[in-house]
């Protein structure tokens, strides 16, 4: 059948830097698929701050900035299913014990924020670690008709 | 956009005009780097304007956290100023809403401070 994609689908991947500037690139592509998915705006700001929440672990806390290492990209859509995949290659992250940040003894620390703000604004989000090394996190969300 | 700062004095109270985006990195340094300023100089009442905030991030709800402890620390108070739907949703969501001090209208903040 080749490659074309079905119809209601559409994808894009990308190898990216460990750098603040892939942020907002990631955070721009997944944001112009979901728009085109059908997402309203208040769902586009909860994708665009979810990715960029992840790609930020990936850059800052997975591959701690470094040159030789990338971020791999990627978000698709599949009828009312949008999904987002983001890989480091860093030491790997235990998302399983994470302090929670509404907890009144944690509402003062200035981070710990992030993986709390992509469960509450995404609809699935799971955390593996990679062979040999790295994490992958992968975030869906559904389109809902409003 | 990144962020841009702008300070006015009205009475004693310290006015910062915040606009554009509070994210890691540029955003949130440049805001930690002023209420920090502010601080040095004794400034004790300050205003954070964030009416033309256009995105914050965790990296940006944390620096507003540091600065929130660092002027209360320092025996001041550090207040918030027309936030949008955006930054009010973010800051409810994280229950640092009633952490806060926060309000709508500016003559009314600047009588709050006396």
């Amino acid at each position: 059948m080749g490659d074309f994609p079905r119809p209601g689908t559409e994808s894009v991947e990308r190898s990216l830097d460990s750098t603040l500037e892939s942020v907002d690139h990631a955070e721009d592509l997944a944001v112009g698929l979901a728009r085109r998915a059908g997402f309203d705006e208040e769902d586009l700001m909860k994708i665009g701050l979810a990715v960029r929440e992840s790609m930020v672990n990936a850059v800052v806390h997975g591959n701690r900035y470094s040159a030789k290492k990338k971020v791999r990209f990627s978000a698709s859509v599949s009828g009312r299913r949008f999904m987002v995949r983001i890989a480091d290659e860093g030491e790997g992250f235990d998302y399983t014990h994470l302090p929670d940040p509404l907890a009144p003894d944690n509402l003062l620390r200035t981070s710990g924020r992030g993986i709390f703000l992509i469960r509450s604004f995404m609809d699935d989000f799971q955390a593996r670690r990679l062979d040999p090394g790295g994490t992958e996190v992968t975030l869906v969300k559904f389109v809902v008709s409003k | 956009m990144s962020v841009k700062l702008s300070t006015r004095q009205v009475g004693d109270v310290s006015v910062v005009d915040v606009a554009g985006r509070i994210t890691l990195g540029e955003g949130s340094s440049a805001l930690r780097e002023s209420l920090r300023d502010m601080v040095s100089k004794n400034r004790k009442k300050i205003l954070l304007n964030l009416g033309e905030v256009s995105y914050i991030d965790s990296s940006g709800i944390g620096e507003l956290v540091s600065g929130f402890t660092t002027v209360t620390n320092s025996g001041g108070q550090l207040k918030l100023l027309n936030l949008n739907k955006r930054v009010k949703d973010l800051l409810q969501i994280t229950k640092l809403y009633t952490v806060f001090d926060v309000h709508d209208d500016e003559a009314g903040a600047i009588r709050s401070f006396a």
